[in-house]
């Protein structure tokens, strides 16, 4: 059953609720400690479907053995990822300021040991859809539970060969558990270059159909259009499915929008002020 | 002679028997199942074991996810691509989240010495030993291969666990009980000299410590079966007994026993230390034993450079 029109508007506002969360972390650390806004904000629409719609969680219970398992494979992003276990429960919203400081339980990439609600260490790229596809099998084929499993990458990610290794085996391993989300922005941490004119991923449906995989396209910040896509996934048989979301790196405050100088970087205070103003109107 | 057989035959034995067992083991395989014997347990337990194709890099990263699931696995290929073409995945999804993974890899030392440098692995140990978390392990033959396998699924945590190729002598019997860090002293002549070996290297070491003994040199020989973690008391009490010691193994001579003993006793108690083992240079094609020759890793070599560490100690000695 497709979403409500004010359910809809409920996961787009906690979606601006997180991407405040994300800029304001920036912030707080600082140049110093400097993470990465410009890839928290493209997957903010993504997260806050997967946490507050699709995924079968219980914050109480951390491991859960059905439990939905997320992967984030561009780790770097991992800012609105805490902001969303926060915001459900996983642990204090106060934690979210000690991101990569010095004895903190968030770890500048995700860590599945010192971080409650982490499923899976990842964030050296490439990795994440193999580690995805290993808990998958698991589940699919030894212990036949019913949990699904996630993966979001980078469109950049997908220059890493193991990307691929994966979607091989993932397709002939009959994995259709197995969700990968494509968040395709067309940046990477080059800063003046997009993915295609680096180094281009392109085309990208004919890619993953070749392998064998389900392939949906929606517009990665249209809430109704993430839901439908997860939706029609649980529904697809015998193979995995891939859905290729178009966003844009920086979304929802309006000077980080394609400018890949927010790859990584901290606002100063009047620039918070004003992404502030922007979410929240 | 000694009765000759296969490490990594004895490796998918083991799984079979422990899947018997009830274990909650999973074994993947890189293009590897029939060479490295995981078929065996696919054979009767389909679900348990699984070839990811010639993709090194995602069976290690595909053995992480299904551990994070509770499972114990058993990622299988070689030696030199375990080492190197996996070596981050091995790095920072095994050993850094401690996931309870076992790496298996065969065609160890020159055992796959006929294809040449491509396939010899000679610098895996070294290139693992940095990596925290992860347990090493050499078994020297078959039977050490069947304890040491089991002894790994019982140990919490990654290991990696370093197999041969064509059946190899067989040193130990039904006896031989080694534990995980623990030492074993395998030959125990005289406080002349110690003798500390790894791996395929052993039946040379107790080779050597006979010839020497029929030469009055008492040697004592201890096996280090888990290079990591070092089992720093046997090898401290050796060194004070016998105050020389020679570390043999096939493997490169930097980074592998003969490094971590000398960073041992080269803090805690200096001795004159011989290191035997491969040279720091790039080999060639032969069969394991040419190589043997060639790279001075026999008996007789051995016992050459035990004679030649006593002659330079006696010299030291007011």
């Amino acid at each position: 059953m497709p979403p409500t029109e004010k359910r809809i508007a409920e996961l787009e506002l906690i979606a601006a609720k997180l991407r405040l969360h994300a800029v304001t972390i920036a912030h707080r650390l600082g140049e110093d400690r400097k993470c990465h806004p410009g890839p928290a904000l493209s997957i903010a629409d993504i997260i806050a479907v997967l946490y507050f719609e699709t995924l079968r969680m219980d914050p109480a219970r951390p491991d859960w053995p059905d439990r939905d398992r997320f992967v984030l494979s561009k780790g770097h992003a991992c800012p609105i990822l805490y902001a969303a276990l926060a915001m459900k429960g996983f642990f204090r919203e106060e934690a979210l300021w000690t991101l990569r400081h010095v004895n903190s339980m968030l770890q500048g990439h995700p860590d599945m040991t010192k971080t409650p609600g982490i499923d899976m260490t990842a964030g050296s790229l490439g990795h994440g859809l193999s580690l995805a596809a290993g808990i998958a099998l698991a589940g699919r084929h030894i212990d036949k539970r019913p949990y699904r499993v996630y993966a979001l990458l980078g469109d950049g990610e997908l220059q890493e060969g193991l990307v691929w290794e994966a979607a091989m085996a993932a397709a002939n391993f009959g994995l259709d558990n197995l969700v990968a989300v494509v968040d395709c922005n067309d940046w990477q941490s080059s800063k003046s270059v997009p993915v295609s004119k680096l180094m281009s991923v392109q085309p990208l449906r004919g890619k993953w159909e070749s392998f064998n995989w389900f392939v949906e396209e929606i517009d990665g910040h249209d809430v109704a259009q993430i839901v439908g896509a997860f939706a029609q996934a649980q529904k697809n048989r015998g193979r995995p499915t891939v859905i290729l979301a178009t966003t844009v790196k920086g979304k929802g405050v309006s000077f980080m929008e394609n400018n890949n100088s927010w790859h990584q970087k901290a606002p100063t205070d009047a620039e918070l002020e004003s992404a502030r103003r922007q979410l929240l109107s | 002679m000694p009765s000759l057989e296969s490490t990594r035959k004895a490796y998918g034995e083991t799984l079979l028997e422990l899947a018997r067992e009830g274990r909650d083991i999973v074994a993947l395989a890189a293009d590897t199942s029939t060479s490295m014997y995981t078929d065996l347990l696919a054979a009767e337990f389909p679900d348990r074991s699984w070839d990811v194709g010639i993709a090194e890099q995602n069976m290690v990263a595909m053995a992480a996810g299904l551990a994070s699931t509770g499972k114990t696995v058993f990622a299988t290929t070689y030696a030199t691509f375990m080492s190197m073409r996996a070596c981050e995945q091995i790095r920072t999804f095994i050993a850094y989240p401690n996931l309870d993974v076992k790496l298996v890899g065969g065609l160890g030392g020159f055992s796959a010495g006929i294809e040449g440098v491509t396939h010899l692995a000679v610098e895996d140990i070294g290139i693992l030993r940095v990596i925290p978390n992860l347990a090493i392990v050499a078994p020297a033959d078959a039977v050490a291969t069947r304890k040491l396998v089991r002894a790994a699924a019982d140990h919490r945590g990654p290991v990696y666990i370093r197999l041969g190729r064509d059946p190899s002598p067989v040193v130990f019997d039904a006896a031989y009980a080694p534990r995980i860090g623990e030492a074993v002293t395998l030959a125990d002549f005289g406080d002349d000299l110690g003798l500390v070996a790894s791996g395929f290297i052993v039946p040379e070491v107790l080779a050597a410590a006979e010839t020497l003994k029929a030469e009055g040199i008492g040697v004592t020989v201890v096996e280090i079966h888990t290079i990591k973690p070092l089992d720093e008391k046997s090898i401290l009490s050796l060194a004070r007994r016998t105050g020389a010691l020679l570390v043999a193994e096939e493997h490169s001579i930097i980074n592998g026993l003969g490094s971590a003993v000398s960073e041992l006793l080269s803090e805690k108690f200096p001795v004159r230390i011989k290191r035997v083992g491969i040279p720091d240079r790039f080999t060639e094609s032969g069969t394991p034993d040419e190589l043997r020759d060639k790279y001075s890793l026999r008996a007789a070599d051995i016992a050459a450079e035990a004679r030649q560490l006593l002659r330079t100690r006696s010299a030291e000695k007011p």
